[in-house]
């Protein structure tokens, strides 16, 4: 009898800790949809702006100068870098990806993952999980200053352009949660071109190659300055 | 000295066969530029299939470019236009049976030889010169301008425009110096012929064996491969290579490599020189029955 009471207690037990974790889960996954929607609203008051600023290029094969750029944005995900007259090579899918692009929808699931400091600011991190099955974005992790409605740093997983990093300094233009500063790291595939095709038949070589053989990259725009909700003309993005 | 030099100069540009590289190398350069106007987009599009996960913005089918792709193509067969000339200089004298009453005229023979040299360096100045419009500013009225990408085996060289035209101006006076050197050899084996055809074909098998030696990347001709002229004169590509700092950003106005540009310059003036002394040399030796 004393033994039957105690296998049900431990079962009551049991089902209170699921029940108290399942309702805990529940209020944090909602704590982070609702902390999400307010830095979507933050997000959401900037329309448009024209920005420029400094792209610095660093992918052991590419030698790139520093370079002026004019950076348009408008909703809900055009995106469009400018050299003035020049070229540049960007990693695809990456730059483009603002922070408004990557929670611009709905539809996704929003969980609490603890908080972090990410340069000496207390950060909240949640993960988002897209609903859509088809989603380019697998997994988008956000350090949100929770304070200041901003998101610090975001680690976003794609099925076809690999895992990259978004590191995000702000100044000037936090109210719009603009960044002053934006650096992005990602995996750069291998990059070899036959000599058939570049007609280079010597063999001279640049002069550090160890640094050929780091994979990762890192592109850093410096902003100088916005314009915001002044308009931008559809055709910039052609 | 002038007046050799200037006679030197009307024969030259006398004989129909100096224009034959004119016009040989506006129909090519004409016809490149005409398929890359109409293709182009093609073939940029081929060669940033290899960058993968990068996207390309910009005007990447520029003059500059254009330019580039072209003087590839063109700086491999100029030689051999050069070689029309320039092994004809003494075994065409030769051949027509005026080298004996040219050696009889009051003028040593050095400075007759030396003219004559002086006068092929003159015809390859200009036919560069008219690569350099046809291939640079033609291409830049054509296409337009904007920064040089260069897509190399190991890794991409992107050059703002505003520092591109002086490593084209670089590029096109080593360019002279190579195809001095190859007007060296021609004029050298031109000594030693009774007529043109020999020496033309003998410089134009010494090109095409050399550059097939230095292509070859096999260790028993790698040995050879720094000793041999057509290895150096591929080095004008290292004007469009930059230095980088340790972030990785490339500094505009560097050159990457300038000792192999400055040892390919010496190795390159080592030949000329020594050609151009043996020339002489024989030439004052030779008992001249033609």
């Amino acid at each position: 009898m004393h033994c039957a009471f105690n296998k049900f207690y431990r079962m009551k037990k049991f089902v209170l800790i699921l029940f108290i974790t399942h309702c805990s889960l529940f209020i944090h996954a909602q704590d982070a949809t609702a902390l999400i929607n307010k830095v979507k609203a933050k997000l959401d008051k900037v329309n448009d702006y024209t920005a420029t600023g400094v792209l610095k290029t660093d992918v052991a094969f590419i030698k790139a100068p520093v370079s002026k750029v004019v950076v348009y944005f408008k909703k809900p995900n055009h995106f469009r870098l400018q050299k003035n007259g020049g070229i540049s090579v960007l990693p695809k899918g990456g730059i483009s990806v603002n922070m408004g692009t990557i929670i611009s929808t709905n539809n996704f699931t929003a969980l609490d993952a603890g908080e972090t400091n990410i340069n000496n600011t207390k950060t909240k991190v949640v993960k988002l999980l897209p609903n859509d099955e088809n989603s380019d974005v697998v997994l988008s992790t956000l350090y949100i200053d929770e304070a200041n409605l901003l998101i610090k740093k975001a680690v976003t997983t794609t099925r076809d352009n690999g895992t990259y990093e978004v590191v995000l300094s702000y100044g000037k233009y936090a109210d719009y949660a603009l960044p002053d500063k934006v650096q992005f790291s990602f995996n750069a595939k291998d990059y070899k071109l036959p000599k058939g095709v570049t007609l280079d038949f010597d063999d001279s070589q640049p002069a550090d190659k160890e640094k050929l053989k780091n994979k990762k990259g890192k592109v850093e725009i410096d902003y100088a300055s916005y314009i915001i909700n002044k308009g931008v003309d559809d055709k910039v993005f052609e | 000295m002038w007046q050799l030099l200037q006679i030197e100069l009307y024969k030259i540009f006398r004989r129909p066969r100096t224009y034959i590289a004119f016009v040989a190398v506006a129909v090519l350069i004409t016809i490149m530029q005409f398929g890359l106007k109409v293709d182009g987009q093609e073939y940029a599009d081929f060669m940033l299939q290899s960058l993968g996960n990068f996207d390309v913005q910009g005007k990447l089918l520029n003059g500059y470019m254009v330019c580039y792709i072209v003087l590839q193509l063109m700086l491999v067969h100029v030689p051999l236009l050069v070689t029309l000339i320039s092994a004809d200089l003494i075994s065409g004298e030769a051949n027509i049976g005026t080298l004996r009453l040219l050696m009889a005229k009051p003028y040593s023979r050095t400075s007759i030889v030396v003219s004559k040299f002086c006068a092929v360096c003159v015809y390859t100045l200009l036919l560069l010169i008219w690569v350099a419009f046809l291939a640079l500013f033609v291409s830049v009225v054509i296409f337009g301008k904007s920064d040089l990408f260069l897509m190399k085996n190991e890794y991409i060289v992107l050059i703002r425009q505003d520092d591109v035209f002086w490593r084209y101006g670089c590029a096109f006076c080593f360019a002279f110096v190579a195809l001095i050197t190859v007007a060296s050899v021609g004029f050298f084996l031109s000594a030693f012929a009774e007529n043109s055809i020999g020496p033309i074909v003998t410089t134009m098998s010494v090109i095409i064996l050399f550059t097939v030696l230095g292509t070859l990347n096999l260790p028993v001709f790698q040995a050879i491969s720094p000793y041999l002229f057509t290895t150096h004169m591929v080095t004008w590509k290292e004007f469009f290579d930059e230095k980088v700092n340790a972030n990785n950003e490339a500094l505009a106005g560097t050159l990457q490599n300038l000792p192999h540009i400055i040892h390919s310059v010496i190795i390159l003036l080592i030949y000329i020189v020594v050609l151009v002394s043996a020339t002489v040399w024989v030439m004052k030796k030779k008992d001249i029955l033609s």
